[in-house]
């Protein structure tokens, strides 16, 4: 077994371990934008496609490289914009100004 | 390693860092935006590094750019129009399908490295683990997130689709997989044998997720993110790339995270989820029965709420499915505005398997204009309804049965909204049909509920109605 393919094993795992840690705290109201980020993480193999493409020297070769970029590029585009799309809906309170104290509850209570 | 090789390298870790800090700054919705632009960033540079590498070796063709450029900005348009156009109800089958392509791809890359070595110089054994391997993750989560989107969307019936043998046809499936999988590792670079492989992936991907319910969907996409995570960074492996194996480990980690929390929150192990058969979908729209025909309940009108809700000073709006469904996540934010410009404390419980993929009805709710810090998780949200003095309930069913804390019925040891702790409850459901659980909610017939039967929709704009009604403002 290389040297190579035992440090890439090791960052593997490490990873996976990395990204339990840092995952296991992202709170439960943010998980649909969270998996939707992630997925736009593993767009990342769009990397793979651009090697694929460089490498490539046959008919079939340039056909797999050329799907292979599409996928990924939609996979990257779309994931990001996707999830930067749902994050900017999640808003904090706006500055308190509708609600006053002596409000309508008081006089129907009354 | 020459210096550019070392750049590109050392760039590549600043995106994994990237990818990281990204997924941390997620833990809290005030930096979550921040993250997934760093996120974005740390892919930028990545990828600006991957072209410069290809530009430094010369290795590319003119070809080869041609079809690189072609194919990756098509799909980036192509994902631009899908992110952008998407409904918000709609995000799960989309989330789905940029699953599916991301397996493809990995399993596309693969391909295209087996068919290279096989006619040039032959393939390395570890080389060909990692190729196996892809070839037979990429095409499954290709397939069966494809099925699962179309579930989601509702062009393939949502109900379990079974016909005779399907079962041994599966098993069928994985052998050739796996013995074609065998020859191919024995050392045999026969391309055949590969399109076989692929072929079986294809098919198993689809014969998985057919059987599977609608209502295990969030369950099956995670499983199938964290399988792409997977076939990722095999592809790491494949091309020798640290990136690929950081980043796809990581979503992995993520998926297979949510897989667990989801199975968890739905009281099924993920194995009795993948075997399939539970889940019946459209139950709740196949159940259209005469609303309350024997069930000894209290029924209330759309006033009889109203008085309730505005006479309160702490209401706990608890959103299901049925909302979702309904899409009256608009009416159910305004009512939450209207009751708290009132005074009134109001909040929405959620349980994690509300909406149809992992916190879908918090995205739902926050489109609808409502602040996160209205939004609470079920830990945070239980201890709070002993002291509420109206418990709304919208579209939900089984997450608020009190019997999961008894031993002994289908729901037993799930985890509960603890509804029936508050001092009122009000619960607007179109009729006494069952949850995906297939029993009786023992809350319909608890004496502090009253039950408004209506579509989730008019009901919540007939209760907005008449709380104007009542305080005109």
């Amino acid at each position: 077994m290389s040297i190579g393919l035992m440090s890439d094993i090791y960052m593997f795992v490490l990873a996976i371990l990395v990204g339990y840690e840092v995952i296991s705290k992202v709170p439960a109201i943010l998980h649909t934008p969270l998996m939707s980020a992630s997925n736009a993480i593993h767009g990342i193999i769009i990397i793979g496609a651009v090697i694929s493409a460089s490498e490539a020297r046959s008919a079939a070769g340039y056909v797999l490289a050329g799907l292979a970029a599409y996928f990924a590029g939609i996979n990257v585009v779309g994931g990001y914009s996707l999830t930067d799309r749902m994050l900017q809906m999640f808003r904090g309170r706006p500055a308190p100004a509708r609600v006053d104290a002596s409000g309508i509850n008081q006089d129907m209570a009354s | 390693m020459t210096a550019i090789s070392i750049t590109i390298g050392l760039i590549y870790l600043l995106a994994a860092v990237g990818f990281v800090v990204a997924l941390h700054l997620m833990n809290s919705p005030a930096t979550a935006r921040a993250g997934s632009r760093l996120s974005w960033l740390g892919m930028i540079i990545a990828v600006a590094a991957a072209l410069a590498g290809i530009v430094h070796s010369g290795v590319i063709t003119t070809t080869g750019w041609i079809v690189l450029a072609a194919g990756g900005l098509a799909g980036a348009a192509t994902g631009l129009v899908m992110a952008c156009r998407v409904k918000m109800t709609a995000v799960p089958q989309v989330v789905s399908i940029f699953n599916a392509v991301g397996g493809g791809a990995a399993a596309l890359i693969a391909i295209g490295d087996f068919t290279r070595l096989a006619a040039g110089p032959g393939i390395p054994g570890q080389t060909m683990i990692a190729t196996v391997l892809d070839v037979l993750i990429g095409p499954v989560t290709f397939s069966g997130s494809l099925i699962a989107a179309g579930k989601l969307q509702g062009w393939i019936s949502a109900s379990p689709v079974r016909f005779p043998g399907s079962r041994l046809l599966t098993i069928v499936l994985t052998v050739i997989g796996l013995g074609g999988s065998c020859y191919l590792l024995a050392g045999n670079d026969s391309a055949p044998v590969l399109i076989v492989v692929i072929c079986a992936a294809l098919a198993f991907g689809v014969t998985m997720v057919m059987p599977i319910g609608g209502a295990d969907m969030p369950v099956v996409v995670a499983l199938l993110n964290a399988c792409t995570g997977i076939a990722v960074a095999v592809a790491g492996f494949v091309i020798n790339n640290g990136a690929l194996i950081i980043g796809g480990a990581l979503v992995g980690a993520s998926g297979g995270i949510l897989t667990l929390l989801m199975a968890r929150a739905m009281n099924r192990s993920v194995v009795n989820i993948m075997i399939g058969g539970f889940g019946t979908g459209n139950a709740a729209a196949a159940s259209l029965q005469a609303a309350g025909a024997e069930a000894p309940v209290r029924r209330l009108s759309a006033e009889d709420a109203a008085i309730q809700l505005a006479y309160a000073s702490k209401v706990i709006i608890v959103p299901g499915y049925g909302l979702a469904a309904a899409q009256a996540q608009h009416e159910a934010a305004e009512l939450a505005a209207q009751l708290q410009a009132h005074g009134i404390t109001v909040f929405f419980a959620i349980h994690p398997v509300a909406g149809r993929m992992p916190g879908h009805m918090n995205v739902l709710l926050a489109e609808a204009s409502v602040p996160y810090t209205d939004l609470r998780e079920m830990d945070e949200a239980n201890p709070e309804f002993p002291t509420a003095d109206v418990a709304l309930v919208v579209g939900a069913n089984d997450v608020t049965n009190p019997a999961a804390r008894r031993p002994g019925t289908a729901v037993s040891g799930m985890p509960i909204l603890n509804v029936d702790q508050a001092k009122s409850i009000i619960v607007i459901k179109r009729s006494m049909g069952h949850g995906y659980a297939g029993i009786d909610n023992e809350l319909y017939t608890n004496p502090k509920t009253g039950m408004f039967f209506s579509d989730a929709k008019a009901g919540l704009s007939d209760i907005i109605s008449a709380v104007k009604a009542l305080v005109p403002r």
